[in-house]
């Protein structure tokens, strides 16, 4: 979590003194939203699926109580241990507990939303341990010491000589090679290292399941999977909103989320923790952190239903040209301004992103 | 066969297997948004004589005021209670409420209220049209007497695109259709341009202007060069105040591409 005291009018007339990035960064997102509309536009039963999907979500936000009490019933017979968290201090020292009582200080964790929200690696640097961001979007930002500016492209404001700079500061890679498979390479090597010490991984959740207590993670690097494989104690964390009632119904959202996301049929992993492996031990942590007062509000309710798919930060013409870093809030964007826990109004919400967004076609 | 329906205080007739409108009994009340009165009277003038034209029995009710949208849109919805009630009994005697502007006709249509008179702040929603949207859903119109020899680029405000479904947003899988565009293909002479971004909005709203002016100059730069790029002489829209912006930034860059009201396009000779 980071604070900043400058408006988003004075962020975003900043990011705007370069008219040249700023177009650049508008065609680079709006390629995103073309590649999106393709693939929607091949799936002759899209608005079918928005609508059954958020039908769904519209049911479990009604029994939520009911679906959390089922997954954590199943959870704990899978052999996980779960935990409850009613903001992101108690979410910080839980995982903080977990970690202390193992003694462990390699930690890598894949791409979390949630732990961004909750300040986990700000939190736990505090406690002297460090967290490697695994996700290569996620460690550009990481290494750069900057917030993520989108949830899906965390590091989509970077550009790739950019990149090959920091890289070259960070991971000692030949100044001025900026080729994206060079780098990404490197990045693969020095993640390597750190995946082969871990001793325990940290994951967000894409979908809970209620009735078999499994948690969905979607990947395209494999890091997660990695992450956990290695690791000896697994830590998913996850809002309480990400529940859904049945493994089918992931026929719907899995079908929905990658193509919302970037225009792919599906991520390359949608990774299945139903139990920890013999000698591993595994945790979900549930973390409330505001949903619960949200859900209470007839203006915001409709929120908790978001899969965080990010396909409203591409359409959006504000976010195109001001940036992730305008934002007041870990979520950037359009959603974001809606989804933060402490936020009660609704600013700058334009229009294009409602239609766009999967979860809201009711 | 000719068969008159009272419904709803509205006349309908069943001509040639179809409903129409009885336009000779129906009373229209202009609904002039104030900035066009202020600074565009053309478009008003322009929308009168269009109606007129189609047949319409138009009236304009002279006490009207601005329909506070832009307090509203700022917070302050609450202190509206004077601009609704003006509002309602300016027009809660006629048919149809006919206004040239989606984002002023939006506002009434979803901010329309009043506990003493809310029986008729909910006829008057309900018969809230925008001008082009009453053109092909109410009069009907399929042959425009109008001749514009000009290449033009639609301008969707997203009011009107969003809110009123004036045309089918990009998004959405589901077949295109537009409003303004079927009125605009039956004008003489007038070309069509297509655009990369059909319907990005174009920076103005209203306060927004105001509050975010960098992204907001930005937007509207964006939305010029995609007009100029495919060569458009002229921008055209359902709202003036989306063309207003543009057109400050066209004179800044002393451009020769114009704005116009779709009003003056399809009332042009």
């Amino acid at each position: 979590m980071y604070v900043q005291h400058k408006s988003h009018a004075q962020l975003a007339e900043q990011f705007n003194r370069d008219a040249k990035r700023v177009d650049w960064h508008d065609e680079t997102l709006w390629l995103v939203r073309i590649k999106r509309d393709r693939a929607a536009s091949q799936v002759a039963e899209w608005e079918q699926l928005r609508e059954a999907a958020s039908q769904i979500k519209n049911n479990v936000l009604s029994n939520l109580h009911d679906y959390l009490l089922q997954f954590e019933q199943h959870a704990l017979a899978n052999g996980i241990h779960v935990h409850w968290a009613a903001d992101a201090t108690e979410h910080n020292e839980i995982v903080h507990a977990i970690i202390r009582k193992h003694n462990i200080n390699h930690i890598v964790k894949s791409k979390s939303m949630l732990t961004e929200e909750c300040g986990l690696n700000e939190y736990l640097h505090g406690q002297d341990i460090e967290v490697i961001d695994t996700d290569l979007g996620e460690r550009i930002v990481q290494l750069a010491k900057e917030p993520p500016s989108h949830i899906v492209l965390p590091c989509i404001h970077w550009k790739k000589e950019e990149i090959g700079e920091l890289f070259h500061q960070h991971l000692g890679t030949p100044k001025g090679n900026a080729d994206p498979q060079f780098l990404t390479a490197a990045a693969r090597a020095h993640l390597r290292e750190h995946f082969l010490a871990g001793k325990l991984a940290i994951t967000g959740v894409n979908f809970a399941v209620a009735e078999t207590g499994e948690v969905v993670v979607c990947t395209n690097e494999g890091n997660a999977d990695l992450g956990v494989q290695l690791a000896d104690v697994h830590i998913a964390c996850m809002g309480i909103e990400k529940i859904i009632p049945q493994r089918k119904h992931l026929a719907i959202f899995l079908r929905l989320l990658a193509r919302s996301a970037t225009g792919q049929p599906i991520t390359t992993y949608s990774s299945h923790f139903q139990k920890p492996r013999e000698g591993q031990e595994m945790h979900i942590v549930l973390v409330d952190n505001g949903r619960s007062r949200r859900l209470a509000s007839d203006d915001f309710r409709n929120v908790l239903k978001c899969i965080r798919c990010g396909a409203c930060f591409n359409t959006c013409p504000v976010y195109r040209r001001s940036g992730g870093h305008s934002y007041h809030t870990a979520v950037a964007g359009p959603i974001g301004s809606i989804l933060a826990p402490g936020l009660d109004t609704i600013y700058l919400l334009p229009l294009p992103c409602v239609g766009r967004a999967p979860m809201f076609a009711r | 066969m000719e068969l008159i329906l009272k419904n709803t205080g509205v006349n309908r007739i069943f001509v040639d297997g179809r409903f129409s409108y009885n336009l000779i009994d129906m009373n229209v009340g202009l609904f002039i948004p104030c900035y066009i009165d202020q600074l565009y009277p053309q478009v008003g003038i322009a929308t009168l004589e269009l109606l007129e034209k189609h047949g319409v029995k138009v009236s304009y009710p002279a006490n009207q005021t601005c329909c506070g949208q832009p307090m509203a849109n700022s917070g302050f919805e609450h202190l509206a209670h004077n601009c609704n009630r003006n509002f309602i009994n300016s027009f809660a005697s006629f048919d149809y409420i006919v206004c040239p502007s989606g984002s002023c006709t939006l506002h009434i249509k979803e901010h329309l209220h009043d506990a003493k008179l809310e029986a008729e702040a909910t006829e008057i929603r309900k018969r809230i049209f925008e001008l082009t949207e009453f053109l092909t859903d109410v009069v009907g119109i399929q042959h425009l007497n109008a001749r514009f020899p000009h290449k033009v680029g639609i301008h969707q405000s997203c009011h009107g695109l969003r809110g009123l479904h004036l045309a089918q947003m990009s998004e959405l899988m589901a077949a295109p259709f537009s409003k303004p565009g079927q009125l605009l293909r039956q004008v003489q002479d007038l070309e069509l341009i297509s655009l990369d971004r059909k319907d990005e909005c174009c920076g103005f709203g209203g306060t927004f202007s105001v509050f975010e002016e960098a992204v907001s100059v930005k937007m509207g730069q964006d939305r010029v060069a995609d007009h100029v790029n495919h060569e458009a002489e002229y921008i055209t829209g359902v709202d003036m105040s989306c063309l207003m912006h543009l057109d400050g930034i066209l004179k800044r860059k002393k451009s020769p591409v114009k704005v116009i009201h779709i009003a003056e396009i399809l009332n042009s000779k």
